[in-house]
């Protein structure tokens, strides 16, 4: 397993491994919103919060049809299905690969793009630690819409279209814990259902994933 | 151990492709496949390694045994053929990468990215692969494909130590290994067209 793991993040920092691509976007959206929002300083710093996790989200989103896809074509993901190692457990160390290399940079790079967009000094902590709660979720349910679209010439569309309605209580309680953070409420409520939906997620979708998988693989 | 076929039933797209397929693998034994283009050898192998489920029929002796070679070898381009290897080889419980580096004379290759090898040679890296699965049964479809003749040569020898060493082969092939294996023609074994009521799409064979 920590073979799996290991390649994935090798291959991730090799050349076209697609290391960075979100975290360019992600950089990019942030640095870009203060343009077309214009120079208020009050209305960038209460919207911050919810473009950052829009942003994350949006990022994570972007990388994930090279999940599996590149696996597939190579008969990587056929000659895995009959190795010693479960699917389940494959694709959930697939997902922890893609949290590494794409959900935590975003995690680590937020308190800097925090800046660019006026976030209030009280929101940092909770900002980071929404998104350290939430975007393991993107990544585990985001491997489920790439074993669904695994075998899907160009399947990127149709995966986004699968995974975002998925995504939706990730961004709408880890957004809300940092909306509530940076005004300075109590943000605890959405932290624990942030919690709760990433702890639930990250149990049930691999097995999701790998059965989604094994239809694709006939 | 033994692989034991019973009366199976193998589909591909929904399809039945091929009916009634009876034949037990003993320890030492290969078979080869052989049949025209489309006539479901491919299937066949995918059934039997568990890839898909049979239609019918029985498959004892294949859970956890068997190392599946596909057309595609399961190569990373940016990974160098050790790291290849290495990978294939921790994914099966393995650590000793060099008995099959020396089998496929892949040594002065070691430190090449995959990407960068020819057809063959990346052919010899895939089934390089079987060698440090350390599994009993070999199902290889269409293994000598842009292989040379040495590296033929070089594939026969792998399968007959395999095979001395207790192990099973089952190869669809098209062209003369040398091996003393018995030869099993699909063609008979087509499914009949009542079993495949409805089938409009030739493609799917």
């Amino acid at each position: 397993m920590t073979a799996l793991l290991r390649r994935d993040l090798k291959l991730a920092v090799r050349a076209g491994g697609g290391f960075g691509l979100g975290l360019a976007f992600f950089l990019i959206v942030t640095v870009l919103v203060p343009f077309g929002v214009g120079p208020q300083s009050e209305l960038l710093s209460r919207i911050a919060p919810g473009i950052l996790w829009l942003g994350a989200l949006l990022a994570c989103l972007l990388s994930l049809d090279r999940l599996l896809a590149l696996d597939w074509e190579d008969g990587t993901l056929d000659l895995l299905a009959t190795s010693p190692l479960p699917l389940e457990a494959a694709l959930g160390i697939k997902a922890l690969a893609h949290w590494i290399t794409t959900g935590l940079p975003l995690v680590l790079a937020v308190p800097v793009l925090g800046i660019l967009l006026n976030l209030p000094a009280q929101g940092y902590g909770w900002l980071v630690l929404s998104l350290l709660l939430g975007t393991p979720a993107l990544s585990v349910i985001g491997t489920f819409g790439a074993a669904l679209t695994v075998g899907v010439k160009r399947g990127g569309l149709l995966m986004s279209l699968l995974v975002l309605p998925l995504y939706v209580p990730t961004l709408i309680f880890g957004a809300e814990a940092a909306r509530r953070g940076a005004t300075g409420m109590d943000p605890l409520t959405p932290l624990l259902m942030l919690s709760g939906i990433t702890a639930g997620v990250v149990a049930i979708m691999p097995f999701a994933s790998a059965a989604a998988l094994r239809v694709n693989l006939r | 151990m033994t692989l034991t076929i019973r009366d199976l039933c193998v589909a591909r797209g929904g399809l039945p492709v091929l009916q009634g397929l009876s034949f037990t693998l003993a320890p030492g034994q290969a078979l080869i496949l052989r049949g025209p283009n489309g006539s479901g050898k491919t299937t066949l192998l995918r059934t039997l390694a568990g890839l898909q489920p049979p239609l019918a029929g029985q498959i004892d002796g294949a859970e956890e045994q068997i190392a599946y070679a596909a057309h595609s070898d399961g190569l990373k381009a940016m990974l160098s053929v050790r790291e290849n290897l290495t990978f294939w080889a921790d994914v099966f419980g393995q650590s000793d990468i060099v008995p099959a580096l020396d089998a496929f004379a892949l040594m002065p290759l070691i430190d090449r990215l995959a990407g960068t090898l020819s057809a063959g040679q990346k052919r010899r890296l895939g089934l390089a692969r079987m060698l440090v699965t350390g599994r009993p049964i070999w199902m290889l479809d269409e293994p000598t494909v842009s292989l040379d003749v040495d590296a033929v040569a070089q594939f026969a020898v792998a399968v007959r130590r395999h095979l001395a060493a207790g192990g099973m082969a089952l190869i669809a092939t098209h062209i003369d290994l040398g091996l003393e294996a018995e030869v099993l023609d699909v063609t008979p074994f087509r499914a009949t067209q009542d079993t495949r009521a409805g089938a409009s799409d030739e493609a799917f064979l």
